[in-house]
């Protein structure tokens, strides 16, 4: 999408109105149009726990009380349960926008995060006794190799034969969610024999806590920091966004295009790799078909919706956590399905996507004939 | 053995039913110039809709009108936001995903609610959707069991692939349509609707998904409501599927076919002669996929693929 500069004059077909492209929103009038488009999101989404027959509000409540108020024991309870679904949808998130930067649609989060936890997995299952801090790094390399393996294999066919990575990255998730159900079946990963499930991790391969939660959420942190200098203070990250903006611009300014692409997925692949690696080694303790949580497409909506700012992007994966911590306690109490969380995502995501249209384009109502 | 390999084609085009249903519909989505990504979803919403209407009506008919609507109106939603609003199709497609399973399960929840145990459709209804026999046809040795004993939805589905076909190769609108799906700036030029074209391929596209998804709720599922197991992405194997059969509706009915073989195979090849894991066969369709993928663009065979215009939105004023 190139901004062309808008002409002025009107089409020869003159219609009553207009769309006309919106030309230097100042920057408080997009966040105060943002901020409208998520109230009325939030009031979309009432209607359609109202539509379920239940009271909105007394919902809304249960989703805010569900994620942040803990229980007697354990105060910090929800709020770490919390954390721990914002840690991998957000590391993902950051992940992608690299891709996407450079207009390269990674929709393979998902398999670049299962096959990293495989990777890692493979240590923790079979060099357990491994001294806990080397395990731990190994694991993370691993994590790293494999979502960066992953993540490379479509890049290295789009770069040599243009290869659609769109559907390729789609089908490699497919792929590697087969890869873990074959190696449920082996002897040597599986948990015991009739079960379809693979072994449970050691003390040892288990990440470390901090504040009651593994350090996942550190890792996130200074990721955010990082990702925000790289892509916006430095040559490469600025490669990236020329890369995106037009190749042919960035081929006549003598850059490596094809280059730029293998590295800038290799990082991607990667990051995903260690969400995985996380993910197994700090909540699950076992390799699963079902450890992405489907953070890998919903990662793709929340750098979407943050025009790929990190910052922003934390943001909006505290809120889809929320939700999705939230709506959990809302189905023990009321009766509406936790899938709810996913309408109600669904819902606030098609509000920002429409709303977008007005941040970028404006309505023209064009008055008679001005031009004679 | 002739008799094992019988059993197995006409499971295979069992299978593939439901993919055709939706393969066709997404190409007629893509021909517009859209990709939607929101076929596993718009599956889902059909699979329910087409389920909750046969359990209150017992009516076969109204079932599968009711999962088309229910479906097209998740590709209302979605051609509202990029068609008109100009949003991103790849996000709006996988968000449009995201909100038809979580639909379909919110909504199956409260079905199931309802119901004491789970739901089941009628006697009635699931002899509606029984193996037709067609006259004197279906006596014809192997090819009559093969072809003209299924159920109403495969007949149902390869009769629209050949006037999908039709549409967009002879008609005047399917013409339009593709004009507008290769190059919108020049369809718009010579006067044609845009919008118009992209709206009815869109919700027609969304809606033969619903059916598919009916289908697998129905007939695949053996009409009860398994919440979280009816789909089973294979909404993303039609997306997959459309590139295969390389945008041709016709070609779709063997695409989908061959793709039905494969999630078939596991239970008629004998362990004796080839012992793979499951996992191994089910991970063949999408594996062939990526072969195709890397073919097509090795080749550089630009007739009868992608759209040109496909996947990005068309604003007038930016050319």
């Amino acid at each position: 999408m190139t901004q062309t500069p808008l002409t002025k004059k009107a089409s020869a077909s003159e219609a009553p109105i207009r769309i006309a492209k919106r030309e230097g929103l100042s920057s408080r009038r997009a966040i105060l149009l943002r901020l409208l488009t998520f109230v009325m999101a939030i009031v979309a989404g009432g209607v359609f726990i109202a539509a379920m027959g239940q009271n909105p509000i007394e919902a809304y409540k249960l989703i805010l009380r569900g994620a942040f108020v803990g229980s007697q024991r354990n105060p910090l309870s929800s709020i770490q349960a919390t954390v721990i679904i914002f840690v991998p949808l957000l590391i993902v998130s950051i992940a992608l926008s690299f891709a996407f930067k450079m207009k390269f649609w990674n929709i393979g989060g998902e398999g670049q995060m299962i096959i990293g936890a495989t990777f890692a997995s493979y240590f923790a299952i079979f060099h357990s006794d491994l001294p806990h801090f080397v395990l731990i790094a190994l694991m993370f390399f691993a994590g790293a190799l494999g979502g960066a393996f992953w993540g490379l294999l479509p890049t290295f066919f789009k770069v040599k034969f243009d290869t659609n990575e769109t559907l390729f990255t789609l089908m490699l998730n497919y792929v590697a969610i087969y890869i873990v159900k074959y190696l449920e079946t082996l002897t040597s990963w599986r948990a015991r024999a009739g079960f379809a499930s693979i072994k449970h991790f050691e003390d040892n391969a288990k990440l470390m806590k901090i504040g009651g939660v593994h350090i996942g959420w550190l890792l996130a942190l200074i990721l955010i920091v990082i990702a925000y200098i790289y892509l916006n203070h430095t040559k490469q990250g600025y490669e990236i966004s020329v890369v995106g903006e037009s190749q042919a611009t960035a081929r006549y300014a003598g850059m490596n295009v094809k280059k730029i692409i293998l590295r800038t997925m290799l990082i991607s692949g990667a990051i995903c790799g260690l969400a995985g690696m996380i993910q197994v080694s700090g909540i699950d303790y076992t390799l699963s078909t079902g450890m992405t949580g489907g953070v890998g497409f919903k990662g793709i909506t929340v750098a979407w919706l943050a025009q790929l700012n990190p910052f922003v992007m934390a943001l909006i994966a505290a809120i889809f956590s929320i939700l999705e911590k939230g709506s959990g306690v809302m189905q023990s109490t009321l009766s509406i399905s936790a899938a709810a969380t996913d309408v109600l995502q669904g819902i606030i995501l098609f509000s920002f996507l429409g709303g977008e249209f007005f941040t970028r384009y404006t309505f023209v109502f064009s008055k008679r004939r001005t031009d004679k | 053995m002739s008799q094992q390999i019988l059993n197995f084609l006409y499971a295979s085009i069992l299978s593939g039913a439901p993919l055709l249903f939706a393969t066709v519909g997404e190409i007629l989505t893509q021909k517009a110039g859209n990709l939607n990504l929101g076929v596993e979803g718009m599956m889902w919403m059909g699979a329910f809709a087409g389920f909750y209407v046969g359990l209150k009506t017992d009516n076969a008919l109204l079932t599968i009108v009711g999962a088309f609507l229910f479906a097209a109106l998740g590709a209302l939603i979605y051609a509202f936001l990029t068609v008109t609003l100009k949003a991103n199709q790849n996000v709006t497609g996988l968000t449009l995903t995201t909100f038809g399973i979580g639909m379909s399960a919110v909504l199956g929840y409260a079905m199931t609610g309802a119901a004491s145990g789970a739901p089941r459709l009628s006697e009635k209804l699931s002899s509606a959707f029984s193996a037709i026999h067609i006259p004197l046809l279906s006596k014809i040795p192997f090819f009559g069991r093969l072809f003209f004993q299924h159920n109403i939805l495969v007949y149902l589905a390869t009769l629209l692939a050949i006037l999908a076909a039709l549409y967009l190769k002879y008609t005047r609108i399917g013409l339009n349509v593709r004009a507008v799906g290769e190059n919108p700036a020049a369809a718009d030029a010579a006067g044609i609707n845009i919008t118009a074209m992209k709206y009815i391929n869109i919700i027609v596209g969304g809606g033969l998904c619903g059916i598919g998804g009916a289908y697998m709720s129905i007939i695949t599922a053996n009409g009860s409501w398994q919440p979280g197991g009816i789909v089973n992405g294979n909404g993303w194997i039609a997306v997959a599927l459309v590139i295969f059969v390389r945008w041709n509706p016709a070609a779709a009915i063997l695409g989908s076919f061959i793709f039905g073989a494969f999630s078939s195979l596991s239970h008629y090849i004998p362990a004796s002669f080839l012992d793979l894991p499951i996992a191994i066969y089910q991970m063949l369709p999408f594996i062939l996929t990526t072969l195709v993928l890397i073919i097509t663009s090795i080749r550089k065979n630009r007739a009868s693929c992608q759209p040109a215009g496909c996947g990005v939105n068309y604003y007038r004023e930016e050319r």
